[in-house]
């Protein structure tokens, strides 16, 4: 089990570095400032949550590091690379806030297609396929089509196909943000436990304090209009974490620091 | 049971035929009436009992409005009863048509696909294209088949050098692709850009090339909207092809059966090769309902 103290100290490069990071929509209507002048610093095996209200930029932010939209302002690296080096490299593996699985693909195909589009040899797949699969606990369900799944599995499925392939990082946009309580409170413990096994790098955004507390090792807080970092709070909760430990003061206090922070930023809005 | 047979299929359909049916029949009564009293008044015959009256306007030889059994023993006559490499089978008839209409429909759906992928794939083309597209469908068939008859037949036999019959039939595909590719190039414009932008960004993100990214992602997704398209366009190849037939006085085809037909005044002939082309027209389209269906269950897609 890593801990945040665990983690590979100052020395090592970090997996993400971002200075003065801003991106700009030009519209019709005038422009847009989504981001502005985000620093940031991810080091390898972090669980980075960004936690903020809608238009906080969070998502944009993800965007950003997966090469989807392209800043306006300022510099980043992903690996050492520029995000767009680090896309063609497969660095990555983006889970989106819907599964996004293709109805006519089986479930064992739908996490064979970034192997198929990597061109892995054909019998390294099958191996490939079957680890992801019990990773997110879905062996069994091979041969299923998503639509014979509940929302919790399909998106479960799409974690699996974002751990088939080779990245050590792991984006994760709201991946649990359409799911009720219960089976996210249980996606949330297999994702700690994916995460310790693994050894990823994850960038988690979230709108759940509760989430963000429990899972990250560091969390961002943003706030909206322009979308920017307002706070940076690094976890003390041990590695080990049962559900429980959401009753604890420690996590009480990591959470209503958490909430500070959200409120700072969003007395920028009222003051308007 | 009584409720499981009133809606059955089989017996909603049943209903519906029985009345046109019954439709027909009563309307052909006052429509060939005036020519029967005619027979009559000049045979002399006065006070003939209604009954026979009816039968004998159900049964002219050359009827404003041949009853359906008229038209069903003359298809019967004409298909059972000829050998069907005969001029006078209607079968033989059939087949020309309908071999052209496959042809036509072959090309106009391999064209529609391919202006489809330029358009969905290339900004200027569709700037460019689609004006053209939508405007090849503004001018009536009926005024372009001739032109495309006589000028592709005299480009065939002339500089080409084909004998006519295969300059004729390659003519009538030509209208036929004419008006099958339209629908099909539509709905696969449609169906190419059907996927979301979440699915996009996901291929984005395995950094997948443009020829990945169009068969695992966009021609899939565009099935649905190929074989709607591909129904509308076999239907319209069929049209094109029977019109095909009718300006230059073909000698072979269901058009030619129907212009032949009304030049003759021979009626029966007339809806006999109608109805075998309205038959060829509800195959056809079966057909292509079939392959969707084997295409969907081998894709997997959820029971509808």
């Amino acid at each position: 089990m890593k801990s945040p103290a665990e983690a590979p100290g100052s020395s090592a490069a970090p997996v993400i570095a971002a200075q003065g990071l801003g991106l700009t929509f030009g519209t019709g209507d005038g422009d847009v400032v989504a981001l502005s002048n985000v620093d940031l610093t991810v080091k390898k095996g972090e669980f980075v949550s960004f936690i903020g209200p809608s238009g906080c930029g969070k998502t944009t932010l993800l965007r950003v590091i997966a090469d989807l939209e392209r800043p306006t302002a300022g510099t980043i690296s992903v690996n050492g690379q520029t995000p767009e080096g680090a896309r063609r490299n497969r660095a990555y593996g983006y889970v989106f806030q819907a599964p996004a699985l293709y109805p006519w693909r089986t479930i064992e195909k739908n996490v064979a297609l970034p192997l198929e589009i990597m061109g892995y040899p054909r019998a390294e797949r099958a191996g490939r396929i079957a680890r992801a699969l019990a990773l997110v606990n879905l062996t069994g369900f091979e041969k299923k089509h998503p639509w014979q799944l509940s929302g919790g599995m399909q998106q479960r499925a799409s974690i699996a196909r974002a751990l088939a392939f080779d990245a050590d990082i792991l984006l994760m946009d709201e991946p649990f943000g359409a799911l009720d309580e219960i089976v996210r409170d249980h996606l949330n413990a297999e994702l700690l436990r994916l995460w310790a096994s693994t050894g990823k790098t994850i960038c988690f955004v979230t709108h759940s304090i509760p989430e963000a507390v429990y899972l990250s090792t560091t969390i961002v807080v943003m706030s909206p209009r322009p979308g920017r970092v307002t706070d940076i709070i690094r976890s003390t909760l041990p590695a080990e974490r049962p559900l429980d430990i959401r009753e604890s003061p420690e996590f009480l206090e990591i959470a209503a620091r958490v909430r500070d922070g959200l409120r700072a930023g969003h007395s920028y809005e009222e003051a308007l | 049971m009584g409720q499981a047979l009133t809606r059955s299929t089989p017996f909603a359909i049943g209903v519906v035929l029985a009345v046109l049916v019954l439709v027909w029949y009563a309307a052909a009564i006052p429509m060939n009436a005036p020519w029967q009293q005619g027979v009559y008044g000049r045979a002399g015959a006065v006070d003939v009992p209604f009954t026979q009256f009816v039968g004998d306007v159900w049964n002219q030889d050359k009827p404003i409005l041949p009853t359906p059994h008229q038209v069903v023993r003359e298809i019967w006559n004409t298909t059972a009863l000829v050998p069907p490499h005969m001029p006078r089978s209607l079968l033989f008839h059939a087949w020309i048509t309908l071999s052209a209409t496959l042809a036509g429909f072959g090309i106009g759906t391999v064209l529609g696909i391919g202006l489809a992928v330029l358009i969905v794939h290339n900004r200027a083309t569709n700037r460019s294209l689609m004006p053209w597209i939508i405007a090849s469908q503004t001018i009536p068939i009926l005024a372009l088949a001739p032109l495309i008859v006589v000028i592709g037949f005299n480009i065939f036999t002339g500089q080409l050098g084909l004998p006519p019959d295969p300059a004729r039939f390659l003519s009538k595909a030509i209208i036929s692709a004419y008006l099958s590719f339209f629908p099909v190039a539509v709905g696969m414009v449609k169906g190419l850009r059907a996927p979301e932008q979440i699915q996009l960004d996901l291929l984005a993100t395995y950094s997948a090339s443009p020829a990945q990214t169009f068969w695992r992602l966009r021609w899939p997704s565009a099935l649905p909207y190929l074989f709607a398209s591909m129904k509308v366009g076999v239907a319209a190849s069929l049209v094109g092809a029977v019109v095909g037939e009718l300006p230059t006085g073909a000698v072979a085809g269901l058009g030619a059966r129907l212009l032949a037909g009304s030049y003759y005044g021979q009626t029966i002939q007339i809806w006999s090769a109608l109805f075998v082309a309205s038959i060829l027209a509800a195959l056809l389209v079966l057909a292509v309902t079939l392959t969707e269906r084997l295409v969907n269950r081998r894709l997997g897609a959820r029971p509808a």
